[in-house]
């Protein structure tokens, strides 16, 4: 019996390890930035180099507590939600780094093809038209998406581990090549609030992208692993109503 | 019809996630208080510490910079002018009537002079200043090594910890001054002084004259300023509230590293 063209090819698209590890990450991301953000107003004020030039911060104000974890002011606090989950977050992606590594994802399902990469002022014109791979397209993620996880998985949280650990003074005392990577320790502090804001904006990206090329389907294939192949759309337009 | 597995998989995932979303969000405030979360607190410091010291070693030294990277503008920060009458009476005379108790733990306890701890062996150091706040400044430090001090006290085997008792009221209602303590890694650590010179110049007052520590492997409110007294014990249950110093007793960490 052949299956109906019209009701889409079931295909297992994330493994387990990928589910929990994205899930576990969210919530970390989540609370590191906002107990980052209580960290932060303790002294609003980012500088660049080794020391802090009082007399010229780059200032952006400070965090409304409805933002910041806790919601009151307490560096104390703030400084334990974050190193809590700073461990966690270490940990996770070390397991998520070790099995993508051994079990090839990284290589298999992240790293994109030459033809992809051939084809890559396409894939940002279909994006910005707002247009998903679909059909037997879909069973890898597009171009975009690969350079997009990439550059999270691999430059963006990496960098901002080590830049966090380059505030610590003694990390700075076991490593020493650390904090002169970063143009010093202000500057690394400065590193650190900039991808954060990285990371917010790689956010919204990801969820709107998520949302526009299929809510649920995306949604669930992050929690059960199952992700539908939905029809290809031979007219070349997107479904409309 | 056939209960489906998955369907209820999705539902108990669906619960899950929404209660981790409803923690993140609405209860950190209500949990930062709860025993069960206070105690993972202290769990996170204590595999904090116990993996920097494991990175670090005993003796691993703090980068030390050049006279041309020291900051203009040294911040001064927690007490910079204690009002204990006591104090502004030593600081009149140029704290010539001051004496530094080294005592608790020890075989032979000291009371030295600032002139006495001007005539020991001294050690010079550029080094950054973090502050838990974020900022840092770099400053030059000449001071005794405590390692010489605790040396020539003789700590007794019990000794596990160096507590530095200071003469400045950090909360007038409250009226505790400034207490802090180390552990003996720290203590003995080569960069550990107690600093009577600041940039060359005989240590000011907003910096913690006539003598503050240094404990450069850590945040800056572990140098405890205007240190009036060095105990050694065993334990500091009985100081404060019995986190081991001031800022811990309002909840800040003991170990400082990060």
């Amino acid at each position: 019996m052949s299956r109906d063209a019209t009701a889409g090819i079931p295909i297992h698209r994330h493994s387990a390890v990928v589910r929990v590890t994205h899930w576990i990450n969210v919530v970390c991301l989540a609370l590191l930035l906002m107990s980052g953000l209580q960290i932060f107003n303790a002294h609003p004020a980012l500088y660049w180099g080794e020391i802090s030039h009082f007399e010229s911060p780059f200032t952006v104000g400070e965090f409304p507590g409805w933002l910041t974890v806790p919601s009151y002011q307490s560096l104390a606090t703030g400084r334990h939600w974050h190193f809590l989950f700073a461990w966690i977050f270490v940990i996770n992606g070390a397991v998520y780094l070790a099995a993508s590594l051994l079990g090839g994802h990284l290589w298999r399902d992240l790293f994109p093809t030459r033809e992809q990469l051939r084809y890559i002022g396409r894939s940002i014109a279909e994006h910005v038209r707002l247009r998903f791979p679909k059909g037997e397209e879909a069973r890898r993620y597009n171009v975009l998406q690969k350079l997009a996880y990439l550059a999270v998985v691999l430059v963006l949280l990496p960098v901002m581990l080590l830049a966090g650990l380059a505030m610590s003074p003694a990390i700075d005392a076991a490593f020493p090549w650390l904090v002169p990577l970063f143009g010093g320790r202000q500057s690394a502090r400065t590193i650190h609030f900039i991808l954060a804001n990285l990371l917010v904006l790689f956010f919204l990206a990801h969820v709107a992208t998520v949302i526009l090329s299929g809510l649920w389907n995306n949604l669930r294939s992050m929690i059960t692993g199952r992700y539908v192949l939905e029809p290809e759309d031979d007219r070349g337009e997107r479904p409309t109503g | 019809m056939a209960k489906d597995p998955l369907a209820e998989r999705r539902r108990f995932l669906r619960r899950g996630l929404g209660a981790a979303a409803g923690l993140a969000l609405g209860g950190c405030d209500m949990l930062s208080e709860r025993e069960s979360v206070t105690g993972a607190f202290e769990g996170v410091e204590r595999l904090t510490m116990a993996a920097q010291r494991a990175l670090l070693g005993r003796d691993a030294l703090a980068r030390e910079f050049t006279e041309a990277e020291i900051s203009k503008a040294f911040r001064a920060n927690g007490s910079i002018n204690p009002p204990d009458a006591g104090y502004r009476a030593l600081a009149r005379e140029g704290f010539a009537g001051w004496r530094l108790a080294v005592d608790g733990l020890v075989e032979r306890p000291l009371a030295l002079s600032l002139a006495e701890l001007r005539g020991m062996p001294a050690r010079t150091q550029i080094t950054r200043h973090d502050c838990v706040e974020g900022w840092s400044c770099i400053g030059k430090w000449k001071g005794v090594p405590l390692a010489m001090l605790l040396e020539r006290a003789r700590l007794r085997p019990q000794a596990r910890y160096v507590v530095f008792h200071c003469a400045d009221v950090m909360d007038e209602k409250e009226g505790a001054p400034y207490y802090e303590s180390i552990d003996l890694v720290d203590a003995f650590h080569p960069q550990t002084i107690l600093a009577y010179e600041m940039n060359g110049r005989p240590l000011p007052v907003e910096y913690g004259a006539p003598a503050r520590m240094r404990v450069e492997r850590q945040l800056g409110y572990k140098m405890a300023k205007y240190v009036m007294r060095i105990e050694a014990v065993e334990s500091f249950a009985a100081l404060g509230e019995g986190k081991g110093g001031y800022w811990e007793d309002r909840g800040y960490e003991w170990y400082a590293g990060i």
